[in-house]
């Protein structure tokens, strides 16, 4: 037949397969979606297998640093080296740790009594130790001759001392007691005191972004708000029950996390203490203290409940749950600078060890390791909602006592909420408002 | 804003060395230029305006990335954008980041077409000529010798035979009803084994990989591996009549005499769903390659689409009024071909199943059909094999091809990625060539004809990991990925749940309401009708008849006329 063209696919092998065994194999590829059917059940499937795996792989425990000989009553991090730690007992032990190798690089009896706090200078060349004994102690973190294993410096306060903080820059620190006192590290004396009629106080922090601002937690269930450079404390919010420890956002500088002793975190931002931005609950028992990430979207949360819980900054329960059957009451946590570790401090003289991200894996991703998790990461969050998934991803195993817990918990908070649904039911319309949890804790703010 | 700039030139240290020099500075000073330069306050966007002086007419160099054609992104698409109703800032504008991804993703997709490194085939004759007359031979003659090899022929004695591909269009597996089973991989023509299970073969599947297929015999269902060795008895699956594999899945559905239907997982060799269609015995059966679903065709003309965990068909459709003879469904699961005794093809649209979309009609009954991956469609009448292209969305006057054999046919198959058509007869096996009926490029992670062993083991874990659970099977694969709106009855019991509130008493079976009215009352209304009708012609004929009677002078009053009534 004239003018009769024909073409038909005949594939060349050689361009399809690798020309010696040593070379890679030739992947072709084809993006047609019709290539590629049963695309969102095979999606789901994968984003199934992800989350599986993920909580497979999560393995949060590292190692613990065992050496204290009291339970563990405070510690702080390096200001610019990750493997050093500090910490304090209630025996006035301390001791400093390199973390890379597990191992106590140094320990020394500092105090008589408790150690109460622990601060690193933000240079880090020195620390400032208080401890029961009212005295306030500077120990170099370095020692290079025998003569600088005794404290630098030792400040004899008037009265109990239970927290210390640094200034980002100047050389000041903070303490609190009786009152809150600045002091100056070349002067005996504090260099201001500020005082608002309060019994004591139990932790100080610096703001290390607005740092002429601090707050500290007082014993008549409130927190204050100072500013350096003023004569008199700014403004007091007082909660229901007392606030163990708080924290600073490292990268909003306006707001910070308070530990309660009503089992919850409440976030406040300054300027507008009426009421709390958020409130975390989960915890089932007083939390002891807090700790923000430097990435300043998560923090840390340790309890007398024997756990640590981690929780997202804008979500009110937390992300995951740290538990081991020999981690009893904690007393410290901190969350390492490199925002892959948090270390734990508690009763039975041990510091532990974790991950900040209980399935991550440690040390080098290969590339395509990387573009896996990554998609794997995409499909978790693409089907996150699916109840499945959302139940796998959400399940985690908590001591019996934990679970019982809640349990109580969530009955006591459901009692109050039927009662509260059933009044509103036979009541006139709009007499029983619906109040959010936030406006729910009664938060009185002074000036 | 600056005016008059007096522009002066300024001293340079050479200027004093050099005397003519300083009497060009004279001349400079003498002669004031003025400039006339209007500064705005974005005077930044002002100087840069100044600086570009772009000679006009000349091309841009750098235009930017090339343009996608508009088909090309349309393949790619995921559907339209959603996010257009939703209120909060923050969601829309989450939506809106991720669209912008999709689109991103599409438009890679579309460029990476450019890739691609084969052109599917085709066939093309003088424009008064058809391609309908094209023979095998005149094909074989004018390819290249690789491709003419793909023409052959295989000579069996053990009557009419079944055939199917591999998935990656490699591997051939031949079953005939007298017992014959074969496999090979039908490039290189190497036998994987051949063996005869001396019982009727009715039909035959390969599964997730050529090392293992399953012929459906007189009685039970078998497993055999690549060497011929029998590995599994299936005794949960008797009489078997038809099979499809669900490669995603790992499923292996059936249907037997007795209207049957059981899909066995075939990784667990546990059967997930086992119930009787109450259709019959039926042997005209296939799969939906888009959502998985298996539809079936019974003697009254209705084909049915069954999943393994509803009891019920979830879509049925009355395709013909006579028999169903056989049924093919394309890959994108777009379109659907049925054809009857009554010697009559219809294309459907399967998502939309109103009405066919083409109505043929053949010289004889179809006794086979199947869709090619580029959506050509192969009907079987008799001994002759005719090949249409195109034949979905128009109607096409001619086949494409036409094949003609001296043995009856008993099935075929076109095979994936390549331009071939395997013809079971009853004589043995012929393969044909059709030019443009496979897809050319494949995905090499899908289905890769030149795979290696080490590749089909990593392949066949992965695909493992990734099987698809039964439940996962409807008419829509999608909706995993849709929004779950709960229904009336689903918030209802949500309700119940809390304990303070009471329930409250709602129906939830639906009321049929009468469309239609009753007898009385639409003879109510067709008299009513009858009786306005009536009246107005009686009132325009009264009308026509009155009209002259109002032109008649009527007598003057004078002043007081105006208080004579007025005709309307």
């Amino acid at each position: 037949m004239s003018g009769l063209k024909i073409k038909v696919i005949s594939r060349n092998p050689e361009d399809y397969l690798r020309a010696t065994k040593r070379d890679i194999h030739k992947i072709q590829r084809n993006y047609d979606p019709t290539q590629h059917p049963l695309e969102a059940p095979r999606e789901y499937v994968r984003a199934l297998n992800a989350v599986k795996l993920e909580r497979v792989f999560a393995k949060p425990f590292l190692g613990s640093l065992d050496g204290h000989t009291d339970g563990v009553s405070s510690m702080a991090k390096h200001p610019n080296r990750l493997s050093m730690l500090a910490s304090g007992a209630f025996d006035g032990e301390i001791r400093l740790w390199d973390l890379t190798s597990r191992k106590c690089t140094r320990n020394f009896i500092a105090h008589e009594g408790w150690v109460r706090s622990i601060c690193f200078t933000p240079n880090g060349q020195t620390f400032t130790s208080a401890g029961d004994d009212k005295t306030i102690k500077t120990w170099k973190s370095e020692v290079e001759n025998p003569d600088d294993e005794d404290p630098m410096n030792t400040l004899l306060s008037m009265s109990v001392v239970s927290g210390v903080s640094h200034h980002r820059d100047k050389p000041i620190f903070a303490t609190c007691g009786e009152h809150c006192q600045l002091w100056e590290s070349t002067r005996n004396e504090p260099v201001k005191v500020f005082k608002w009629g309060v019994d004591s106080l139990h932790h100080v922090a610096f703001n290390q972004v607005e740092n002429n601002l601090l707050a500290s937690c007082a014993s008549d269930r409130s927190i204050i708000l100072y500013d350096c450079r003023e004569t008199a404390p700014l403004r007091k919010v007082v909660l229901e029950l007392r606030s163990n420890a708080l924290s600073w956002n490292p990268m909003e500088a306006f707001m910070f996390t308070v530990a309660n002793e009503d089992y919850n975190l409440y976030t406040f931002d300054v300027r507008k203490l009426k009421q709390p931005v958020n409130i975390h609950l989960d915890h089932t028992s007083a939390v002891i203290d807090v700790d923000y990430a430097p990435t300043g979207r998560e923090f840390v949360a340790g309890s007398y409940d024997k756990t640590v819980r981690i929780f997202e900054t804008l979500k009110g329960h937390s992300r995951d749950v740290y538990h081991t059957k020999r981690m009893q009451r904690l007393t410290c946590v901190k969350w390492s600078l490199d925002n892959k570790y948090i270390m734990t401090g508690s009763d039975e003289m041990n510091i532990r060890m974790w991950k900040a991200r209980a399935s991550e894996k440690l040390g080098v991703l290969k590339p395509r390791e990387r573009t896996a998790l990554n998609y794997a990461d995409s499909l978790k969050e693409k089907f996150a909602g699916h109840p499945q998934i959302k139940r796998i991803a959400r399940h985690r195993h908590v001591p019996k006592h934990i679970l019982n817990a809640q349990k109580e918990l969530r009955t006591i908070r459901e009692k109050s909420k039927k009662k509260e649904a059933n009044r509103r039911a036979h009541s006139k319309p709009g007499a029983v408002p619906i109040v959010p949890e936030r406006k729910k804790h009664d938060v009185k703010e002074d000036e | 804003m600056k005016e008059n700039t007096v522009l002066r030139k300024t001293p340079r240290y050479f200027d004093n060395n050099d005397e003519n020099g300083s009497t060009s500075k004279t001349t400079a000073v003498d002669k004031v230029e003025t400039y006339n330069v209007v500064m705005k306050p974005h005077s930044k966007w002002v100087r840069k305006k100044l600086q570009i002086d772009e000679p006009k007419g000349k091309k841009n160099k750098f235009p930017g990335k090339a343009p996608i054609d508009s088909k090309k992104l349309e393949k790619h698409s995921r559907g339209d954008e959603i996010g257009k109703g939703v209120r909060h800032p923050i969601h829309a504008l989450k939506l809106k980041k991720k669209e912008i991804k999709y689109k991103y993703a599409q438009e890679q997709a579309a460029r990476a077409d450019i890739l691609l490194t084969e052109n599917a085939g085709y066939l093309q004759v003088d424009e008064d000529h058809r391609t309908t007359g094209i023979t095998q031979k005149a094909i074989a003659e004018n390819v290249d010798i690789t491709a003419a090899t793909k023409i052959f022929e295989l000579k069996l004695e053990f009557g009419p035979y079944r055939t199917k591909y591999s998935r990656n269009g490699r591997h051939l597996l031949l079953g005939s009803k007298k017992g014959h089973l074969a496999a090979f991989d039908w490039v290189t023509k190497k036998l994987h084994c051949e063996i005869n299970v001396m019982e009727s073969i009715h039909d035959i599947s390969w599964l997730h990989v050529e090392t293992m297929l399953a012929a459906a015999q007189k009685e039970w269902l078998y497993i055999y591996d690549n060497t011929g060795m029998e590995i599994h008895c299936v005794k949960k699956m008797d009489k078997i009549l038809r099979m499809e594999f669900l490669p995603y899945h790992f499923l292996l559905a059936a249907v037997n005499e007795y209207g049957f239907m059981s899909w066995l997982d075939i990784s667990i060799g546990e059967v997930v769903g086992h119930y009787n269609n109450y259709l019959g015995r039926t042997s005209v059966m296939t799969h939906n390659p888009y959502n998985a679903m298996v539809c079936l065709g019974n003697s009254q003309g209705v084909v049915s689409m069954w999943a393994p965990t509803v009891k019920k068909p979830l879509a049925k459709i009355l395709c013909h009024k006579t028999p169903l003879t056989a049924i093919a469904v394309d890959q994108r699961g777009m379109y659907m071909a049925t054809s009857g005794v009554d010697r009559s093809l219809k294309i459907w649209d399967i998502r939309n199943l109103d009405g066919p979309l083409q109505h043929y009609k053949l010289r004889s009954s179809a006794t086979d059909l199947d869709f090619s991956q580029k959506d050509m469609l192969a009907v079987g009448l008799g001994e002759v094999v005719e090949i249409y292209s195109n034949c979905c969305t128009q109607t096409v006057e001619a086949p494409y091809m036409r094949h003609k054999m001296s043995k009856s046919i008993c099935n075929f198959k076109f095979c994936p990625y390549e331009d071939v058509l395997g013809i079971g007869t009853s004589g043995g096996f012929s393969s044909i060539i059709v030019p443009g009926s496979g897809e050319p490029n494949f995905d090499a992670y899908e289905n890769n004809p030149y795979q290696t062993k080490t590749q089909r083991k990593e392949a066949e874990v992965k695909a493992l990991l990734e099987k698809i659970p039964p439940e996962l099977i409807t008419l829509d694969p999608f909706e995993v990925v849709r929004v779950d709106v709960p229904s009336l009855k689903d918030k209802l019991d949500a309700k119940s749940k809390l304990l303070h509130v009471k329930d409250k008493k709602i129906d939830l079976k639906i009321k049929h309401k009468n469309k239609g009215l009753s007898n009385i009352a639409r003879k109510k209304i067709i008299k009513a009708n009858a009786r306005k009708e009536q009246i107005k012609n009686t009132l325009e004929a009264q009308e026509m008849l009155d009209l002259p009677e109002r032109q008649k002078p009527t007598q003057s009053f004078g002043v007081l006329d105006r208080f004579i009534s007025k005709n309307k």
